[in-house]
């Protein structure tokens, strides 16, 4: 095949963002003629690959064995690079996700082929695809093109939609990999969370997030307020959970919960891409930064340009105003 | 411990950011350039480890133009021993695996026991440099680091996986470490470790003398992105844009 898709496992199923990724390579497949395969590794390989085998590809590939039965950038990475050596693909697409961040690298190292990181978008021209990315905090963007082949390509979460995924048949083909206990130097224990969810977040009709804008601790009793007059669910971004000054699952982005709630109002949130790929999906966003560039504006339905601190007591007040 | 520190200077999150003329790199005369965050946690960890396990030596090391000595006295006056720094003519390469060789070939001989990175770095935000340099160093390799535990010859430390999970990870030394931010408490300088940094020695060489092979990916075509939403900008003082934000709370997203 020529664009070989990386399958993770999320749970025995295929993780949302590999989906992406196939249809990225499924649309790039047809713009440029090419076939598209797919692989996945490890203990759940074949429960993968049954999954895969019902996707608009060439074939699915699986790969297993005693290194490979716990995830570890040792063992994925050599095995991967093995399989791209022996099937040739010209890309292999994958989703940005924390663990292609922790392994990709290593294939990339280890062949000496070019790692195209966490793109958006996909384009062809003349005959050659060109990535964008987002770069300086997502304020601006630029094209990505690899010079050599293989290349390695991901791409950030929710950039490819997973419902536009063409279904179909694929044959799925069982692929060996060599390789031994030393090639492993790394031992994991099992995964666990360090705090249960207080809320839903993700049930929630209005979300009222707070970012570093806000200054200082003292000054979240405003948010709240805010919150109470609109009957909004507080979330956070990242710094605010960093700081302590909340739990850990109020913090929205790509290391905390994915929303979608109707009305999502970001307090002093500059918009980093690890925050926005937890809540682009919302209905309508208002925004309010003191900064004008801030990137959080480009996702904004409504954009104030202001001081927070200023503007969040009167919003409540007027609020509270207008429903009495 | 022998640590080496990866720090990288680049823009501000609140720093003003336009194209230069030319359309091909940013105006770096209007940018307020900082020392990339997730670094600076990787720095504070570096010396956290040292001194829980008494002693050692961080050796910071940054590759960039002259305006990067000034995060590198940073790190020197918060506390590093003394740094490493990797002179380039322009605003710097851009190819991640070039970078990675480069600054493979500057701190092989050092036989550091550990290399720590920040996790991503806030301009490009390619997210793979320590990883690359862990695999050309032949080192074994850990990213979005949230703890760590020196265990005699072994490192264990605690992993960032996706949606509030997390999992402990033991790695022989020497390991490659790209640190997650928010895992400690990071310093400030001190009056006396400013006046100290003076004293430490800074070695500088040219990146035109290590061997970082052909760029094998490029980044073309700089521009400001499209907006993806139409956005209605309300502007002006708070009072009335408080009595526009209600009317639309009110009329058009009827959650009033």
């Amino acid at each position: 095949m020529d664009i070989l898709v990386y399958l993770e496992n999320n749970n025995g199923k295929i993780h949302r963002i590999s989906l992406e990724a196939v249809a990225a390579a499924q649309s790039l497949g047809s713009e440029l003629g090419q076939s598209v395969g797919a692989i996945a590794i490890g203990e759940g390989a074949e429960i993968l690959g049954a999954q895969a085998s019902g996707l608009d590809i060439a074939e699915v590939l699986t790969v297993s064995g005693d290194q490979l039965n716990t995830y570890s950038a040792d063992g994925y990475s050599a095995a991967l690079a093995q399989i791209i050596e022996s099937e040739s693909p010209q890309y292999v697409f994958a989703g940005h996700s924390y663990q292609v961040r922790d392994f990709m690298p290593r294939v990339s190292a280890k062949m000496g082929i070019p790692f195209l990181s966490d793109n958006i978008a996909v384009r062809v021209e003349n005959g050659f695809p060109l990535y964008t990315k987002q770069v300086f905090h997502a304020k601006l963007a630029a094209d990505v093109t690899a010079s050599s082949s293989p290349c390695i390509v991901s791409f950030q979460s929710a950039a490819f939609s997973s419902d536009a995924i063409e279904s179909g048949t694929a044959a799925v083909r069982s692929v060996n990999v060599t390789l031994s206990d030393s090639d492993v130097r790394t031992s994991s224990e099992e995964p666990f969370q360090e705090s249960e969810g207080g809320v839903d977040l993700s049930s929630a009709d209005i979300i009222v997030a707070v970012g570093r804008g806000i200054g200082k601790e003292e000054n979240l009793p405003m948010v709240e307020d805010l919150a109470n007059a609109l009957g909004a669910e507080i979330a956070s971004s990242r710094p605010i959970v960093d700081s302590g000054w909340y739990e850990p699952f109020r913090q929205i982005g790509s290391s905390g919960q994915t929303v979608a709630p109707k009305l999502y109002i970001a307090l002093g949130i500059s918009g980093a891409i690890q925050h926005v790929v937890g809540m682009k999906g919302s209905k309508n966003v208002i925004a309010i930064n003191k900064d004008p560039g801030a990137p959080i504006f480009e996702l904004a339905d409504f954009g104030v340009e202001g001081d927070i601190l200023e503007i969040i007591p009167k919003l409540t007040e007027a609020i509270n105003n207008a429903k009495s | 411990m022998k640590i080496a520190v990866l720090i990288k200077q680049v823009p501000g999150s609140d720093s003003p950011l336009r194209l230069n003329p030319a359309g091909d790199w940013i105006d770096e005369n209007v940018v307020a350039y900082e020392m990339n965050e997730s670094d600076s946690y990787a720095l504070e960890e570096a010396m956290q480890i040292n001194e829980r396990s008494g002693g050692g030596e961080v050796v910071a090391v940054c590759m960039g133009p002259d305006r990067v000595q000034k995060i590198i006295r940073e790190a020197l006056a918060k506390g590093a021993d003394r740094a490493i720094h990797i002179k380039e003519n322009d605003h710097g390469e851009t190819d991640p695996l070039v970078i990675a060789k480069v600054l493979s070939e500057a701190v092989k001989s050092e036989e550091f026991d550990l290399v720590l990175s920040g996790l991503q770095s806030d301009d490009l935000g390619m997210g793979q440099t320590g990883v690359l340099i862990g695999e050309m160093l032949g080192m074994a390799t850990a990213t979005l680091v949230m703890a760590t535990e020196i265990q005699d010859r072994n490192i264990k430390v605690k992993r960032e996986l996706e949606a509030g999970w997390f999992q402990w990870v033991t790695l022989p030394l020497p390991a490659s470490l790209a640190i997650q931010s928010g895992l400690n408490q990071v310093r400030y300088p001190s009056l006396k470790g400013i006046m100290g940094a003076k004293k430490k020695e800074i070695k500088v060489v040219e990146k035109s003398d290590l061997n970082g092979g052909d760029s094998k990916q490029s980044l073309t075509n700089l521009h400001i992105p499209k907006a993806e939403k139409r956005t209605e900008m309300i502007s002006g003082e708070a009072d009335q844009s408080v009595g526009r934000l209600v009317e639309v709370l009110k009329s058009e997203l009827r959650v009033l």
